[in-house]
C-alpha cells in the first residue's frame, strides 16, 4: 500500500498498468474459462466421504420387504385415481390411517399469473394429503419428510405405492426418534409449496391454503421420490434447488452410500460414472456432467420438489427411478431398501446435517469441487472489468497522460488531482442510466400486467402475449441509444470522456453484480461472466462497431439463454434443430417468468431488473455519439 | 452354644417384636394406597397409570419428626429443611397427544418439571429453590441442577397450590421446565425406591424397566403436598403422590389387534398387594362411547364396577381389589384381558373439547413467530383459558406483535401478566387469561428475533437447536354430564389429583409439545481462526484503501528539524562538506 501512497511509484503503476492492461485481460480470461474446464480434473476434485458421524457406518442390514406391496398400492392408486379423476383424496386417508399414520389433508388453490401452457393449468386447486408417524418417546420436535408429488402428466403412482409401502413398514419398527412425514402433494411442485408454506406458516407467493392441523416440529431432511414403473434400472438423484442452492453434500454422499450398498446404478444429471476416473475420457465425462450441472443450476429452477425445501433449511433431495432399455432391471424392494436405509441414517441424526459443503460442484456422484476449488475461476474474469475501470479511470483522470510523461520533472508535481476539466462529468451519465433501467423496469413488469390488453388487441393467448411482450421490450431496448441522445446534451469535456464515465460505470455495476451472483449461485455467474465481461470490455464506440454490435448483442442475457438452451441439449446428446430450440426458448421465457411469480425464484428479475439494463449501459457505449 | 443362639435370636425377636406391637397400639399415623388404571385410548393405544399415595398423619415441620415409617425419609427432611409448602416433579419422555388420546389424568410436559411452593416463612427463596433443585437432582439422577434463574419463573395465575394452603402469594413460588432432559432407568430406580413395597410386591411389580421404556409415552412423577387430616380441616397430614403413566402402542406390539393382557404390555402378571398397602386396587376404564351394545369384554370378570363422571365424562371401571382374595382364586396371579368385539371405528373417535398446538413459523435464522393454536370443541360453551408461555431470553420476543385471534377477529384477553426477560438472567414470562368461544379455533402468537450466543454458551451440539418449553394450558373445561361431588378421601386416587371445584366443570392443565429453534450458529469445526485470518485481511485491506481514497495527495519538502539540522551540519563540516 505504501506503493500507493508515493505519488511517483504510483504514477509509475499507473503507467504500467495502461501498458500491460489488454495482455493482463486476456492472460485472466483464458486463466478464468481454463481453471473451469480444469474443475473435472484430478487436481482439482476431491473424493466424497461422509462428514457427519451420525450416519457414519453402515452396519444396519435393511429389512425392507414390501416391495410387492408397493406395486398393489399403486394398481389401486391408479385405479383409485381414475375413478376420481384428480388425486383420490379419501383413498389415501383410508390407506395411510390403515397403515397407522395420523392423517391430515391440505386444500389449497393458486391462480396463475398467466396460464402455463406446458403444464396446462392456470386456476388450480387440488389437496395434499399427509401422514405422519409419531417417534415413540419422542415429544415431535423433530421429523423427516418423504415426499411424492402427483401431477396429471406425472401420476408417480409407483411413488406412492412405495411411499405407502414404507410407511406401514417404519410404523412398524420401535428405532424411530424423529417423526416422519409421508406427503402425497398434487400439482407437483404448486402442491409442495403450498405445503411447506402452510406448514411454515407463512405466505411467501399468494397461494391460498388451508391451515395445517398436524405438525411435526422442525424438518431436519427431506426425500422427494418420484417412480413411474414397476421395476426400474437405475435412480436419478437431482440436488439444484430453487436459485441454485444446493443440499448439504451429506445428504447426497448418503444416497451414493446406499447405491453402492445395494448395487444400485446410480446417475446424477442422467449421466452414469465414468469407470474409469483417471483418464481423459473419464474426466471428459466428469466435464460433462459438471456443464450440466452448471446449466442446470445456473437456471435457478427448482429441479424437483426438493429445490422448495431448501429454503427453509431443509436438506433435501430428489430420486427419480428410471426405467429405461438396460437388461438388469430393480424392483420396489430394491428401492424401498435405499430409502429405509437413508431414513434409518437420518434417524440417527443428532444434529441438523451442517457437517459438510453446501456450496459444490460434481463432476460425477463419488467427485466433487469445493467452493474455495471454484471461485477462483470466477475471480480470474471478474478481474477484467476491474483492470478495465481502472484503466478508464486512469485514463479519465490524466486524459494528457501522454504529454505529461514528456514534460517530465519540467512538470510541477504540486498540482492537486481532480480539480480540473479532467475529472468525471457524472450529469451525461444520468440520462441513459436512467433510461435502461426503467427499461429493465418495464421488462420486469409489463409483460404480466399487460397481457390482457395485449391478449385483447392482439389475436394471441394470454401466455403468448407475455413472452411476445417480453421479446418485444427487450428488442425495443435496442434502439435506446438514438432517443437517449436527444436528451443528452453535447458532453463539453473533450470527445471521449463522455463514453468513457459510462463504461466506467457499467464495468463498475456489471463486477458489483456478477460478484454477489456469484457468491449465492455460482454457475449463474459464471455463465454471464463468461460470456458478458469480454464484449463489456471490448465494446467502445470507435473501431470495428458493427463487429462489436454483433458480439454484445450475442451476449446479451436472452441470447445466453438461447445458448444455454442449445449447449444443455448438446451435453445431453440430444441436439435440438433451430425451430425446436426458439421453441423452447419461448417455453423456457415463459416459465421463467411463471417460477418467479409461483415460487419466488429469482432468475427473472435478475436479468430484468440487474443484468439487461446493464447490457444496455454498454450498448449505449457502443453507440455514444 | 447351639442352644444359645437361637436363644439370643428369640430374645431379639420379641423385642422387636415388642416395639412393634406397642406402635400398632395406637392408631397407625401413615397409609398407602396404590392403584392402577388402565384406559384404553381412542386411538387403540392403552395408557396405564399408577398412583402410589403415601399420606402421613404429622405435621412434618412443627414437629422434630425423626421417625419414619412408609414416607420417604429423604423426602421428608427435604420438606423439613427447606420450608415445602408443596412440590411436584416430573420426568417425562414423549409427549401426550391429547387430540387423539383424549384428556390426561395428569399430564406432564416432555422433560423434566419442577415446581415449588415454599412455605412464606423462607426468607431468600431463590436461594432455597436452587439448594432443593441441586438436591433433588441427586435424588432422582436427573439433571436438574439446570435449573437456574434463566429458566425459573414465578407464575402468577398458572399454577396454584393443589393442597391446603393458607396464602396464595406467588413470590413464593418458583416454576422451571428442562425440556431436553432424557428420562431413562436411572431416574426410574430412584423413584421406585422412594415405593414403600419397592418393587418387590404389589402393583410395582409390573414396573419393570424394559418393558416401561418401550412404550410411547412415559412420565413419572411426585408431588408432595398437604391434605386436611380430616373433613374438619383442623389439622393437616402430607400427602405423597408417586404417579407413572405410560402408553402402550397397540399397534407395534398387536399386529394390528388392539387386544391387550398385563402381561403383553408388562411381562408380568400382579400376584398379591403391597403388604403395606391398605388399599390397592386395579381399574379399567370399560366405558363405551355412545355404543349400546358390549363391545369389549375384560377377563376375569370383575369384582365389581365403579361410576363416577371423571374428566368431564361419565366413566365405568372394572374394579379389581387385589386386597380381597376372591380376586385371584381362580387363578394364582392376576392377568388382565381385554378383547374387543368388534373394532371401534377410529374416525368417530371423540375429539376432546381442549386441546393444543404449539410450532415455530417463519424461515430464515434471523426472526421468526412463536404460535400457540387452542381448540375449543365444545359445540355450545365458552370457556377461559390460562395460557403460561415461557421464552428463553434468547428468543427476544417483540411484544407488540402479540396477537390473538379467534375466527379472524381479535380477541382481547381479560388478564395479561408479562415480565420481559433479561439476557442471560431470566427468560419471559407472559400469562394470559384467553377466552375460548364455543367451538373456535384461536391462534395466539409472538414474533421473535433469534439472539446470537456467546461463544461459549453454546450447547455442544449447537446445530440441534435450542429447545423452548411448552405452552401450559391450565382450564376449568365444561363436564359433558354433571358431577355429584364425591368424598374426597374415598374416591379413587385418580380423580382426586385436582382439587375439583363445582360440578358443571373439571380442571385441566395441558402442555404443548416443546420447540427446537434454530438460532445462528457459527461453524465450530473450523474455530475462529478462519474468521480470525479473514477479518485481519479484511481490516488490513480496509484500512489501506480508506487512507488512501479519502486524503488528498500533496509533493512537499521534507522538513527538518532544527536539532537533525545541526546534526547534519555537524557531520559535514568533519567531512568537509559545505553545510545545508
Amino acid at each position: 500500500m505504501g506503493l500507493l501512497l508515493d505519488s511517483h511509484r504510483r504514477r509509475a503503476l499507473a503507467r504500467l498498468l495502461l501498458r500491460l492492461n489488454t495482455p493482463l485481460c486476456v492472460v485472466s480470461y483464458l486463466a478464468g474459462v481454463f481453471w473451469f474446464l480444469g474443475l473435472a480434473f484430478s487436481p482439482l476434485t476431491q473424493n466424497t466421504y461422509i462428514s457427519e458421524n451420525a450416519m457414519g457406518s453402515t452396519m444396519v442390514e435393511e429389512q425392507f420387504e414390501g416391495g410387492e406391496h408397493a406395486i398393489s398400492f399403486a394398481r389401486d392408486f391408479i385405479a383409485q385415481r381414475r375413478k376420481t379423476g384428480s388425486l383420490p383424496v379419501a383413498w389415501l386417508e383410508r390407506t395411510m390411517r390403515s397403515v397407522g399414520l395420523e392423517v391430515y389433508s391440505q386444500s389449497f388453490s393458486r391462480t396463475l399469473p398467466f396460464p402455463d401452457e406446458t403444464h396446462e393449468r392456470y386456476m388450480v386447486s387440488g389437496t395434499n394429503v399427509y401422514g405422519i408417524l409419531r417417534a415413540p418417546r419422542a415429544a415431535s420436535t423433530e421429523s423427516l419428510v418423504l415426499i411424492v408429488p402427483s401431477s396429471p402428466e406425472t401420476l408417480n403412482a409407483q411413488a406412492v405405492g412405495l411411499l405407502l409401502s414404507l410407511a406401514a413398514y417404519f410404523r412398524s419398527q420401535i428405532y424411530w426418534a424423529k417423526d416422519i412425514i409421508f406427503l402425497v402433494t398434487e400439482h407437483d411442485l404448486l402442491g409442495t409449496e403450498a405445503w411447506l408454506e402452510a406448514y411454515h406458516d407463512v405466505n411467501i407467493t399468494g397461494m391460498q391454503s388451508s391451515a395445517l392441523r398436524g405438525r411435526a416440529g422442525a424438518i431436519q431432511a427431506a426425500v422427494a421420490l418420484e417412480l413411474n414403473s414397476d421395476v426400474v434400472t437405475s435412480l436419478d438423484v437431482a440436488v439444484e434447488g430453487l436459485n441454485g442452492q444446493l443440499p448439504n453434500l451429506d445428504l447426497l454422499n448418503l444416497f451414493h452410500a446406499f447405491c453402492q450398498k445395494e448395487a444400485l446404478l446410480c446417475t446424477l444429471q442422467g449421466k452414469l460414472q465414468h469407470s474409469d476416473w483417471a483418464s481423459l475420457g473419464g474426466s471428459l465425462h466428469g466435464l460433462q456432467t459438471l456443464m450440466l450441472m452448471v446449466l442446470r443450476q445456473a437456471s435457478g429452477r427448482p429441479h424437483g420438489p426438493h429445490g422448495l425445501f431448501l429454503r427453509y433449511h431443509v436438506e433435501a433431495i430428489t430420486l427419480r427411478g428410471i426405467n429405461s432399455f438396460r437388461q438388469y432391471k430393480y424392483d420396489m424392494t430394491a428401492v424401498g431398501k435405499t430409502l429405509e436405509g437413508m431414513f434409518r441414517k437420518l434417524n440417527n441424526l443428532l444434529e441438523r446435517l451442517h457437517q459438510s459443503y453446501f456450496f459444490y460442484l460434481l463432476p460425477s456422484l463419488s467427485r466433487f469441487v469445493s467452493i474455495g476449488l471454484y471461485m477462483p475461476a470466477i475471480g480470474f474474469l471478474l478481474f477484467i472489468p476491474g483492470l478495465k475501470a481502472l484503466e478508464l479511470w486512469v485514463k479519465l483522470n490524466k486524459a494528457d497522460f501522454g504529454p505529461e510523461e514528456q514534460l517530465g520533472p519540467n512538470h510541477s508535481p504540486a498540482q492537486p488531482i481532480g480539480q480540473d476539466a479532467r475529472g468525471v462529468a457524472l450529469t451525461p451519465l444520468v440520462a441513459p442510466v436512467l433510461i435502461s433501467q426503467a427499461t429493465g423496469l418495464a421488462l420486469y413488469l409489463l409483460p404480466v400486467m399487460g397481457q390482457h390488453v395485449a391478449a385483447q388487441h392482439f389475436p394471441v393467448a394470454e401466455a403468448e402475449a407475455v413472452v411476445l411482450t417480453l421479446l418485444a421490450i427487450y428488442v425495443a431496448g435496442l434502439a435506446l441509444p438514438h432517443s437517449t441522445h436527444r436528451v443528452v446534451s453535447s458532453t463539453p469535456r473533450g470527445p471521449d470522456s463522455g463514453w468513457m464515465a459510462l463504461k466506467l460505470l457499467g464495468l463498475l455495476y456489471l463486477a458489483i453484480q456478477l460478484g454477489c451472483i456469484s457468491l449465492f449461485n455460482f454457475s449463474l455467474g459464471f455463465l454471464l461472466a463468461v460470456t458478458m465481461v469480454p464484449a463489456a470490455a471490448l465494446t467502445q464506440p470507435n473501431g470495428p462497431r458493427f463487429l462489436y454490435a454483433v458480439l454484445l448483442v450475442l451476449v446479451s442475457p436472452g441470447a445466453t439463454l438461447l445458448g444455454s438452451l442449445f449447449l444443455w441439449r448438446e451435453l445431453q446428446e440430444a441436439p435440438l434443430t433451430l425451430a425446436e430450440g426458439w421453441q423452447l426458448f419461448l417455453n423456457a421465457l415463459a416459465q421463467g417468468v411463471l417460477d418467479h411469480h409461483l415460487y419466488g425464484a429469482l432468475l427473472f428479475p435478475l436479468l430484468s431488473l440487474g443484468l439487461y439494463p446493464c447490457w444496455l449501459l454498454f450498448w449505449n457505449v457502443l453507440f455514444w455519439k | 452354644m447351639a442352644m444359645a443362639a437361637p436363644l439370643v435370636l428369640h430374645l431379639l425377636l420379641a423385642l422387636l417384636l415388642g416395639s412393634g406391637g406397642q406402635s400398632r397400639a395406637e392408631p397407625e399415623r401413615d397409609s398407602l394406597r396404590e392403584e392402577l388404571v388402565l384406559t384404553p385410548l381412542p386411538s387403540g393405544d392403552v395408557s396405564a397409570t399408577f398412583q402410589f399415595r403415601t399420606r402421613w398423619d404429622s405435621e412434618l415441620q412443627r414437629e422434630g419428626v425423626s421417625h419414619y415409617r412408609l414416607f420417604p425419609k429423604v423426602l421428608g427432611q427435604l420438606i423439613s429443611k427447606y420450608s415445602v409448602q408443596e412440590l411436584h416433579l416430573s420426568l417425562t419422555q414423549g409427549f401426550w397427544r391429547t387430540r387423539f388420546w383424549g384428556q390426561p389424568f395428569l399430564q406432564a410436559p416432555a422433560g423434566a418439571e419442577l415446581w415449588v411452593w415454599f412455605q412464606d416463612s423462607v426468607e431468600d427463596v431463590d436461594k432455597s429453590w436452587k439448594e432443593l433443585s441441586n438436591i433433588l437432582s441427586g435424588i432422582f439422577c436427573a439433571s436438574l441442577n439446570f435449573i437456574d434463574s434463566t429458566n425459573t419463573v414465578t407464575p402468577t395465575a398458572s399454577f396454584k397450590p393443589l393442597g391446603v394452603a393458607n396464602g396464595t402469594n406467588h413470590h413464593f413460588l418458583r416454576y422451571a421446565v428442562l425440556p431436553r432432559e432424557v428420562v431413562c432407568t436411572e431416574n426410574l430406580t430412584p423413584w421406585k425406591k422412594l415405593l414403600p413395597c419397592s418393587s418387590k410386591a404389589g402393583l410395582s411389580v409390573l414396573l419393570k424397566a424394559e418393558r416401561l421404556f418401550h412404550t410411547s409415552y412415559h412420565s413419572q412423577a411426585v408431588h408432595i403436598r398437604p391434605v386436611c387430616r380430616d373433613a374438619h380441616c383442623v389439622s393437616i397430614s402430607w400427602e405423597l403422590r408417586q404417579t407413572l403413566t405410560v402408553v402402550f402402542d397397540a399397534y407395534t406390539t398387536g399386529q394390528g389387534k388392539k387386544d391387550w393382557s398385563l402381561f403383553r404390555m408388562f411381562s408380568r402378571t400382579i400376584t398379591e398387594a403391597c403388604p403395606l398397602a391398605s388399599q390397592s386396587y386395579v381399574y379399567v376404564d370399560i366405558s363405551r362411547h355412545g355404543q349400546e351394545n358390549e363391545t369389549l369384554e375384560v377377563s376375569p370378570p370383575p369384582t365389581s364396577t365403579y361410576q363416577a363422571v371423571v374428566l368431564g365424562d361419565r366413566k365405568t371401571y372394572a374394579v379389581y381389589d387385589l386386597l380381597n382374595p376372591a380376586t385371584f382364586s381362580g387363578s394364582r396371579s392376576l392377568n388382565l384381558q381385554l378383547k374387543w368385539k368388534q373394532l371401534q371405528d377410529i374416525e368417530s373417535q371423540l375429539v376432546p373439547f381442549l386441546h393444543a398446538q404449539r410450532y415455530v413459523s417463519g424461515y430464515g435464522l434471523q426472526k421468526g413467530e412463536l404460535s400457540t393454536v387452542l381448540h375449543n370443541t365444545h359445540p355450545y360453551r365458552a370457556f377461559p383459558v390460562l395460557l403460561l408461555e415461557t421464552v428463553p431470553w434468547y428468543l427476544r420476543l417483540y411484544v407488540h406483535t402479540l396477537a390473538i385471534t379467534t375466527k379472524g377477529k381479535d380477541n382481547k384477553p381479560s388478564y395479561i401478566h408479562y415480565q420481559p426477560a433479561q439476557d442471560r438472567l431470566r427468560p419471559h414470562l407472559l400469562e394470559m387469561l384467553i377466552q375460548l368461544p364455543a367451538n373456535s379455533v384461536t391462534k395466539v402468537s409472538i414474533q421473535f428475533e433469534r439472539a446470537l450466543l456467546r461463544w461459549t454458551e453454546y450447547t455442544p451440539d449447537p446445530n440441534h437447536g435450542f429447545y423452548v418449553s411448552p405452552s401450559v394450558l391450565s382450564a376449568l373445561v365444561p363436564n359433558l354430564v354433571g358431577a355429584k361431588p364425591a368424598d374426597w378421601e374415598e374416591s379413587p386416587l385418580f380423580s382426586t389429583m385436582f382439587p375439583s371445584s363445582d360440578s358443571s366443570s373439571y380442571f385441566v392443565r395441558l402442555y404443548t409439545e416443546p420447540l427446537l429453534v434454530n438460532l445462528p450458529t457459527p461453524d465450530f469445526s473450523m474455530p475462529y481462526n478462519v474468521i480470525c485470518l479473514t477479518c485481519t485481511v479484511v481490516a488490513v485491506c480496509y484500512g489501506s484503501f480508506y487512507n488512501l481514497l479519502t486524503r488528498t495527495f500533496h509533493l512537499e519538502e521534507p522538513k527538518r528539524s532544527r536539532l537533525v539540522r545541526w546534526l547534519a551540519n555537524i557531520i559535514r563540516r568533519i567531512r568537509g562538506v559545505p553545510p545545508v
